[in-house]
Parts: structure tokens; sequence; C-alpha cells
């Protein structure tokens, strides 16, 4: 699979590369600022992107825009925007499309090398991954409909789908079984009244209710 | 309100011509009352004085301020009486208070002018009125007529500039100092949370590097744990740098300006917030940081205290001064000097000669409204005009 990659920082878009190369990604082009990641993105060969939400020139939320652009032009071009910190705003923004194929990370994640690149591809695959501080903080919030019908439990289901977490990977953090995770689910999706459609569309669905887009 | 230089219509100058007859009638009240304040004044040391004194300050107040107003309308500009600030109760202590008032001294100065020359270039514009013949005179006289009196009348009533300039440098004094507490306690808090969190956690980490090194050829095993340790505290020293940068300025207001940053706020409270933002351009960055801070304080008061289920936030700028009504449908009884969160709030604007009122009635609702005056620069750039092609 063929990326763009922006980062402005010379020391992180080394250590990004090398971690994408190393397994199996190619970097289609590596930019350090929002002109040449504008122009990188036309380009019909890149299949995804990964990007810094800061970058030059005005170093505020260029990478979050483009991530935007590329996807109103392109829809559901894949793209994981990394940040050295996360807004539930910003996430909102990039999930408003409607598509899935969105990660949103804070840059911190990225130590976790497995994690992370697990996560590239799910978003390259068309899943959706927030950042566990996003989804934190949704948990705060007080459920509104239809969020209000999900019990505790189911609730904790959605946020770990929301982190992009597969079904044995929430069977893991909750203890459960992977049978008792994939009822939740099915119970998560009757719930939100989500139409019958492919599993993966489904989880993209109830992580857009989730978020309230 | 008509400028001075724009021409009256005939009905504008009928309405002068009849400030000129209030004033007339007018005249005598003050004479009486100029009177009693004297009087009551004299014999102050034996307590019937006080009682004249009292309701004959109220009365000169009062009937000055009707003057003030037909002054400003003649005018066509504000002006303001500037009073010293009155607290309830105690009415002796209150007699007092405005006797040292250098605003009362004016007005009984005054008081000497509005029944002599006052009195007779009023009763001038007037006569002009009734006196038929004089028809014409009246249409072009009573405008300047009325100019003159009001122009006497406003450097009685409204304070002189070295008074006015007092004043401000009494509050530029106490914001200043204030300003200058609270950005050392500041200081101090980040000096605090540096040395706490993101110092013991990077010590902890070059710690666990350390024993690694030493491990790593006698036991790899326990060399690969401490490095996972490492990196463990890699990540929480990030998350402390995070919220002491926030602390500091939060990266979504340098992103997206005051409008953007109070978005953020209200989708991460618990409540619904509903949001009526409306603002051409940006604040400058320290206005916009202070109003960040203080709706952000105001917020999470609504969340603590309020036991609200809905909260509204408005923000908009006109004429010079940049409104924000932070409100909420809960409990009320919430004080504004109560809090030290919410002092630090009125502190800090204060620095940008804002203003911090709060109305919370017992049983609610509680609203907080927040005016700085300030200008706006350069046109948003928030997203509804994000750019519609990649880049650019």
């Amino acid at each position: 699979m063929r990326l763009v990659l922006a980062e402005d920082h010379a020391l992180l878009r080394e250590g990004l590369t090398r971690i994408l190369t190393a397994h199996g990604f190619t970097i289609h082009t590596a930019v350090d600022n929002a002109d040449d990641l504008a122009v990188a993105l036309r380009d019909p060969d890149a299949e995804a992107a990964v990007l810094d939400v800061r970058l030059p020139p005005s170093l505020t939320d260029e990478g979050l825009q483009a991530a935007i652009a590329v996807r109103a032009a392109r829809p559901g071009f894949p793209v994981m925007v990394l940040s050295q910190y996360v807004e539930h705003l910003y996430a909102r923004e990039l999930l408003a499309s409607g598509e899935g194929a969105v990660g949103y990370l804070l840059k911190d994640r990225v130590s976790d090398v497995a994690d992370f690149v697990d996560g590239v591809r799910r978003v390259a695959a068309g899943g959706t991954v927030l950042d566990p501080e996003v989804v934190a903080a949704l948990m705060a919030r007080r459920p509104e409909e239809p969020l209000g019908r999900l019990s505790p439990r189911e609730a904790e289901v959605l946020g770990l789908m929301a982190e992009g977490r597969s079904n044995a990977g929430i069977a893991d953090a909750l203890v459960v079984t992977e049978k008792a995770v994939a009822k939740h689910i099915n119970s998560i999706f009757t719930k939100l009244d989500l139409p019958v459609d492919s599993d993966d569309h489904r989880r993209v669905r109830a992580v857009l209710t989730y978020l309230r887009v | 309100m008509t400028a001075p230089s724009t021409p009256r219509s005939t009905g504008g100058r009928l309405r002068i011509t009849g400030y000129a007859a209030a004033q007339v009638l007018l005249a005598v009240p003050l004479l009486v009352v100029f009177v009693f304040f004297w009087v009551g004044g004299a014999t102050a040391i034996i307590v019937v004085g006080m009682v004249i004194l009292a309701p004959s300050l109220s009365a000169l107040r009062w009937m000055a301020e009707r003057h003030r107003s037909m002054a400003a309308q003649v005018l066509g500009e504000p002006m303001p009486a500037g009073y010293r600030p009155l607290p309830e109760g105690d009415p002796f202590r209150r007699v007092l208070l405005q006797l040292g008032d250098p605003m009362t001294w004016r007005e009984v100065a005054w008081v000497v002018y509005a029944v002599s020359f006052g009195f007779a270039l009023s009763l001038l514009g007037l006569l002009l009125l009734a006196i038929p013949v004089l028809g014409v005179l009246w249409y072009f006289g009573i405008e300047p007529i009325m100019v003159a009196r009001s122009t006497v009348d406003r450097f009685f009533l409204t304070r002189g500039h070295t008074e006015r300039l007092a004043e401000r440098v009494q509050v530029l004094t106490e914001s200043r100092a204030d300003a200058v507490d609270d950005s050392a306690a500041e200081l101090r808090r980040l000096e605090r949370d540096l040395h706490d969190g993101t110092q013991a956690r990077l010590v902890a980490l070059s710690m666990n590097l350390g024993l690694a090194e030493d491990l790593l050829a006698s036991d790899p095993e326990a060399a690969r744990q401490m490095v996972a340790e490492a990196r463990t505290s890699t990540t929480a020293a990030l998350g402390d740098l995070r919220t002491v940068v926030r602390g500091i300025h939060p990266p979504v207001l340098a992103d997206r300006g005051l409008v953007g940053a109070v978005e953020a706020l209200a989708i991460d409270l618990s409540i619904p917030v509903e949001l009526k933002l409306d603002l051409p351009g940006r604040p400058s960055a320290p206005v916009e940081s202070a109003l960040y801070f203080a709706i952000s304080e105001c917020l999470a008061n609504v969340v603590k205290h309020s036991g609200a289920a809905n909260a509204w936030v408005r923000l908009g700028h006109d004429r010079g001064t940049l409104q924000v009504v932070v409100g909420d449908d809960g409990h009320g009884g919430a004080d504004q000097t109560g809090g030290t969160g919410m002092r630090g709030v009125a502190r800090r604007l204060a620095a940008f000669d804002g203003t911090m009122r709060v109305s919370s009635p017992r049983g609610g609702p509680t609203i907080v409204t927040l005016e700085v005056p300030c200008d706006l620069s350069s046109p948003k750039t928030t997203r509804s005009s994000a750019k519609d092609s990649p880049g650019s």
C-alpha cells in the first residue's frame, strides 16, 4: 500500500517512515508542509495518507483541513491523522463525511508500534480508529438518545469499537469471550437502529452515532 | 440622538424648547434644594441636619441627572455622571460618601449657574417661541442658545479631565497589581506541574534506560522489561506535558480561535450546551486567551455546582465590546465573590478593562455576562471557510 506521509519534524518523519516500511507499507511521498501535501494527495497513485495535524506554513490545523479536503475530493480515501493532542471536535469533523477509513491518534501511540501499524491497516481497510482519549471524553458525557438505550457494558464495547479494536481485541480488554462480544455488538446494532449491512459498515455507522456526527 | 453638526428639524427645535421649559420650571426646586442643602449642612451636627441633608442630596442628584440627559440630547453625545459607587444600607454613611464625592460639589456649584445664567438662557429660548413676532428669531436662535446652556451644564456636571485621569490611574494601578500577582501565581503553578510531573517522569525514564543498558548483556529479558517500562513513562510524561500546555495556551485556541475553542469546550462537556457564536474576526491573543479561560471556568462551574441539565453560550461583538453570556438552567445561588475561580476570572478580565456580572437568583437560572472592550482583527478563517480543494 502506497502512503503519503506528512510530518514537519524531520526525526519523526524518519521514524514513521522506518516503522511503516518495516511493516510492508510503501511511502509514496513524505512531505513536511501543507503545500507539498496538497500536491502529493492529488496523485492518483497515493492510496492512503498519514498526516500530522500541525504543518507549516501557519502551524495550525492544515493537516486536518487537507484530510477533510482530500476526502471530499476522493470519498473514502483512508486517512490516519496524528497529533500532539486530540480534540473531540476534530474527530467529528474528520468523520462528518459519513464514511469510515479515518484514524485519529495521539502521536504517543506510535510508540506502541504493533498497535499503531494495526491501526493504519484498519483505517486502510475502511475502519475507524479513534484515540482512547477521545473515547474517554465521550464516555464521560451524559448519554443522549439513542445512546441512552445502551447498557453500560454495551457502551464500553462501543467505546472499544471506536478505538478500532477487533472483536478479539475487545474480548481481551473486557476479559470476556469473543462470542459474548459478538452478542453485545449485535445488540448495539439493534438498539441503534442500524440497517442490515456488511459488518464493517455497521461498525463504522455505530461509531459515527457514538460521535453524534 | 442628533449630532450637533446636523441641522435639526422643526420638531427637534420644538423638543429642545421643551427642555428649556423644563429647565425653567426646575430652577425653583433647584433653588429650594440648594438652600436646604446648606441649611442641612450647617445643622448637620444635630441630627435634624442629617434628616434635611439626605433628601436634598437625593433631590439634587435626581435633578442634575435630568439636566444631564437633556444636555446629552442637545449636544448629541453621552454625559456620564461618574458618581462614586454608593453602598446600600446605612443612610448616614451614604450621606458622608456623597459629600466626599467631588461630583456632589460640582453639582452644588452648578446650581448657582442653573438658577442664574442658565435660567436666563433657557427663559430666553422659551420667550422667543412664546412671542409670535419673534418666530424667525426662535427658529434660528434656539439651537445656539440651548447648545450654549448645555455646554456649560456639561462643564459642571461631568468630571474634569484631571479627575478622570486620576481615577483611571487608580483603576490601572489595581488591575496591574492583580495581573502581576496572577502571572506570578501562574508561573509558580507551572513550575510545580513541571517539577512534580514531567521532570519526575523523565528522571524515572532515564533511570530505567540506564538499568536496561546495564542488563542488556547479562539479562536481556529483564532489560526488555525495563525498556517497556521506559516507554510507559514516556507516554505518561507526554500526557503531563499536554495537560501543562493546555493550561498555558490550549492548542485548539491557537488553531481555531475563540469560536472553535469554545465549540471544542462545549463538545467535551457532560451536558448539552447550546452555542450561538458570532465573531466577525479575532480579538488580540491575550484577550482571546483570557476569555477562553473565563468561559472554561464558567462552564466548569455549571457542571460542578449548578445541577443544570442544559447550558448555553452566546458570543458577540458590538460597538467595540466583545460580550459573552454563559447561562444554565440549574438551581442558581452562585456567588461572584465566593469562588476563587470566579474571582480569578474577574481579575484576569480587569487587566483588559473587562467586566464580569453574575446573576444567579435562588432557583436559577444563572447567567454570567463577560464584557471586554476590544477590536477584532482579520476576518475569520474557520471551518465555514475551509478550503474546498486539497491544500492551498
